[in-house]
């Protein structure tokens, strides 16, 4: 699972021979690490108004030094001016009053000059408006203009850095809990590998945690397919963030399954998710140790891939009946319980095979397409209750999965994204540990990819 | 009894098991019994919990294992402040750890309890003969040259020869499975009684397997998610092709078989017991209660009753001291150690003489409803390894019964018998909640 090339590329002369020749070159990603600063340098804020003085100060309370667009010190208009000058941890731009193509020009020109200035794994983020079917066409016009500037400056930057954006519905201000959230989590390591995406904050719902590095204190959530790869992840990753973890997998996988839950002080289920009582068995056991259910994490899930040409239904079947029939079967099971209390977090895995397709996988590209409209039509019936529906959908992630494909394919698949590495399974883990907090409360029906900005689809 | 306070089930684990030398071939018993505490951890959130105490033992023991539910203690996940100690009753270890620290907490001395015994045939101790013992222990005390050579000049080369592991009776030589063949002739129990027996236990246990009773009560490892010796598909006619191995000089009369007697085995079973407080208090389940229990020994050196027939005479003394008979019983976990043994002991209870004779009652004790016996399988599928049979018997039988909760307005109600070397047998009886 370890990514050499990357390891070779990314220090000494190893270094000067992949930039001569022009190769990828990968570098070690910002992770989030608890105690870690939230960025490696200042954070540059391009805008004005009241959404800019509320990220101003959540940033400011967060530790960051803030340097507006502009201002006396300029460090960012500066770039050549040697190891004295920090470089940026961020640049942020605040593009939520814009009104027509033309006010692009000056927010966005200004955010380019600093881009030269932005440090590794540093961050860009734009705080816009979400384009509707209601908005005048030049405004619908400029607002979509942010999604296609944003994708292409990811794929601009260098050296670990990503561009994301943050879309806001109409009521949303800068300021709701959910804004500030998505912001905090795109700033941070936790989003080290998500490249080139947008959240859409829907509502004001939503509570930042007291704590920023136990946002998940107190919940109980329940993880499946937690006995080894991104569900293991998972599981350590919402036990670090402050949860009850109950860990789920096939009576089979039992022993890392257990190996897993000692590690993060949870409890195994050794359950067969295609069983018929599933999600009354999985409510059952949190309700019952733990007295209540807080958080679902759909993330069991398997490949049989073959052409359609040579599908059998064996293989057909089982992947469905894994991978979609039984998220459903136990959502329904949940949304039918009366002992669920308000704001259950679901979070389901999907693929970006799910979305871009994959040759040899229309089973499983059928059922991680499936995910994504079971989460849209999920969140709009949870919502009533204060609960959200989001999905995270996984590019190329090291895997003991994907570690098995073929060594030449492995390393293309590698490198077909804005980052030219894999992800790690604790990428999509830390994807998830946000959509599935408080935070995120007013973040619902989103698919959120973790896949480093792929090249194929969206 | 009524001033005591109750010890309950919480739940069990155990390692698949697994016929010697085969998937554990080369696993200490202090790994398989470490596992089966692990998996008892992650299954009820008992990281880093201090328990009361923990008592578990094996059979066939290294002497290195001296202290080996300690060491599987400070192996697992569970608090290195749980105490422990080990318990060697040959194959009703697993059961006498359970009722052992069952009265511990009914007495108020622990809140908290792990039962368990782990056995390996595999990697069992092979031991040096008498005369190289005894030449090395003379040769370690042994002061000058001449001493020392003196001490070697008394070895022979058949000393060299280690000896294999074995579990015959010390007092008459005689193999278990010799001895129950005796014992199976002389109650005239037929071949096809016994291959009757085996292939139900196999059924019984592949259908619990089938709709997901062991999901919670087993936790696979090393690979193997099943019982190695679990035969779904085996026949009366596959059992009938098997030949004798026990009895041979019975000529026809020989009945017992390696399919209606257990292979050696491999493998550990741990059990969680508590007070009713302590497992509400950590809103665990309650699968049943402890009720009582008791240990019998039969005379078998002199040929008074057979080897394993000492939970003939332990079942009567429990169940009159609770004031119940069969009528009262809802399942009945009876060891498998051979089919005949089971055999052996429904026929001792039917028998009117020997009841009156040996038991000192007044008429035949009663007879077992087979529909009730053993009903998700026993050791005749699921192999033995010797002290880790009783903790999966009292885990499985706690969950059955809480499945079934109440028969006719009172709890359900298992009976547990468990014969074993030199001529003992420990029963035990529990309630479902």
């Amino acid at each position: 699972m370890t990514d050499t090339y990357t390891a070779f590329v990314s220090r000494g002369w190893g270094r000067d021979i992949a930039k001569r020749l022009g190769l990828p070159q990968p570098v070690e990603l910002r992770r989030y690490r608890p105690g870690a600063p939230l960025l490696p340098g200042p954070a540059l804020l391009v805008g004005s108004g009241p959404s800019a003085e509320a990220v101003a100060s959540a940033l400011t309370e967060w530790g960051v030094e803030v340097r507006r667009e502009g201002a006396p010190d300029g460090g960012a208009s500066r770039p050549d001016d040697g190891a004295k000058a920090p470089k940026l941890g961020a640049i942020i731009l605040m593009l939520e009053g814009i009104e027509r193509p033309e006010d692009l020009s000056a927010p966005v020109l200004a955010a380019g000059q600093a881009v030269r200035s932005l440090a590794p794994s540093g961050r860009v983020v734009t705080l816009s408006r979400r384009a509707s079917t209601q908005d005048e066409p030049a405004v619908a016009a400029a607002r979509q203009g942010v999604e296609g500037i944003l994708r292409s400056l990811a794929k601009e930057l260098r050296a670990g850095a990503t561009g994301n954006g943050i879309l806001l519905a109409e009521d949303v201000t800068a300021d709701a809990p959910s804004v500030i959230g998505a912001l905090r989590f795109l700033l941070s390591g936790r989003s080290a590998f998500v490249d080139g995406q947008f959240l859409t904050v829907g509502s004001s719902a939503g509570e930042l945690p007291s704590d920023p590095e136990r946002p998940l204190e107190g919940k109980i959530a329940v993880v499946t397919g937690a006995a080894r790869g991104i569900g293991a992840a998972i599981a350590r990753t919402l036990a670090r963030d402050g949860a009850k973890v109950v860990l789920v997998d096939v009576p089979a996988a039992g022993e890392s399954l257990a190996k897993v839950a000692n590690e993060v002080r949870g409890t195994a289920l050794q359950l067969d998710i295609t069983r018929q009582d599933a999600g009354e068995r999985i409510l059952a056991h949190a309700v019952g140790r733990y007295g209540r259910l807080d958080v679902v994490v759909h993330n069991a899930g398997i490949t049989r891939d073959k052409l359609l040409a040579n599908m059998d239904a064996a293989r057909w079947d089982s992947v469905i009946a894994v991978n979609l029939a039984a998220q459903l079967r136990i959502n329904e099971a949940l949304l039918g319980s009366d002992g669920l209390g308000e704001g259950l977090h679901i979070v389901s895995v999907s693929s970006t095979s799910g979305l871009a397709g994959n040759r040899g996988q229309t089973n499983y590209a059928a059922s991680k397409a499936g995910v994504v409209g079971m989460v849209r039509s999920t969140a709009a019936r949870l919502a009533a209750r204060g609960g959200t529906a989001n999905a995270v959908a996984p590019g190329f992630i090291e895997t003991e999965m994907t570690a098995r494909i073929p060594f030449a394919t492995r390393e293309v698949a590698r490198r077909l994204n804005s980052l030219q590495q894999g992800g790690q399974p604790q990428d999509v883990a830390e994807a998830i540990a946000f959509l599935a907090s408080d935070a995120a409360a007013g973040i619902t029906g989103n698919i959120l990819r973790v896949c480093g900005q792929n090249l194929v689809g969206q | 009894m009524s001033t005591l306070r109750k010890a309950v089930v919480v739940g069990g684990n155990r390692i698949p098991f697994a016929r010697a030398n085969g998937a554990y071939a080369m696993t200490s018993n202090q790994d398989m019994l470490t596992a089966a505490l692990d998996g008892l951890v992650a299954r009820f959130g008992l990281q880093d919990e201090r328990i009361g105490e923990a008592a578990a033992g094996a059979v066939l023991k290294h002497s290195r294992d001296f202290n080996l539910t300690r060491e599987a203690v400070l192996g697992s996940a569970l608090s290195p402040e749980t105490p422990a100690y080990d318990v060697q009753q040959a194959c009703a270890t697993g059961l006498e750890t359970v009722l052992g620290l069952a009265d511990k907490i009914k007495l108020g001395r622990i809140e908290s309890a792990v039962a368990g015994g782990v056995d390996s045939a595999s990697d069992a101790p092979i031991v040096v003969s008498e005369g190289l013992r005894h030449a090395v222990l003379e040769l370690n005390g042994a002061k000058t040259v001449q001493q020392k050579l003196k001490a070697l000049s008394r070895l022979r080369p058949k000393d060299v020869t280690p000896v294999a592991p074995g579990t015959n009776e010390p007092r008459t030589g005689l193999s278990m499975g010799e001895h129950q063949a005796l014992t199976t002739a002389q109650w005239d129990i037929s071949r096809e009684a016994q291959d009757e027996l085996a292939l139900a236990s196999h059924r019984n246990l592949a259908d619990a397997y089938g709709r997901g009773f062991f999901d919670d009560l087993i936790t696979p490892y090393r690979g193997l998610a099943r019982d190695s010796n679990l035969r779904p598909d085996t026949s009366m006619d596959k059992l009938g092709s098997l030949k004798t191995v026990f009895g041979r000089q019975l000529g026809d009369k020989a009945t017992m078989t390696a399919g209606n007697s257990t292979p050696l085995t491999d493998g550990a079973s741990s059990v969680l017991l508590a007070s009713e407080e302590w497992a509400e208090s950590r809103d665990l389940p309650i699968l049943a209660d402890v009720v009582d229990g008791e240990a019998a020994a039969v005379d078998f050196v002199h040929g008074k009753d057979g080897l394993l027939m000492a939970p003939v005479f332990a079942v009567p003394r429990l169940l009159g001291r609770l004031g119940l008979t069969f009528e009262d019983i809802d399942y009945f976990e009876i060891h498998e150690a051979f089919a005949g043994t089971v055999l052996c002991h429904l026929a001792a209870w039917e028998d009117e003489e020997f009841c009156r004779e040996r038991l000192g009652l007044d008429g035949a004790f009663g007879k077992v409803d087979r529909a009730k016996l053993n009903v998700n399988g026993s050791s005749l599928a699921a192999g033995h390894p010797f002290a880790a049979t009783g903790g999966r018997i009292v885990a499985t039988l706690a969950k059955q019964l809480h499945e079934r909760g109440s028969v006719g307005g009172r709890p359900a109600r298992g009976l547990i018998s468990v014969c074993a070397a030199g001529g003992l047998g420990v029963a035990a009886v529990l309630e479902a909640r």
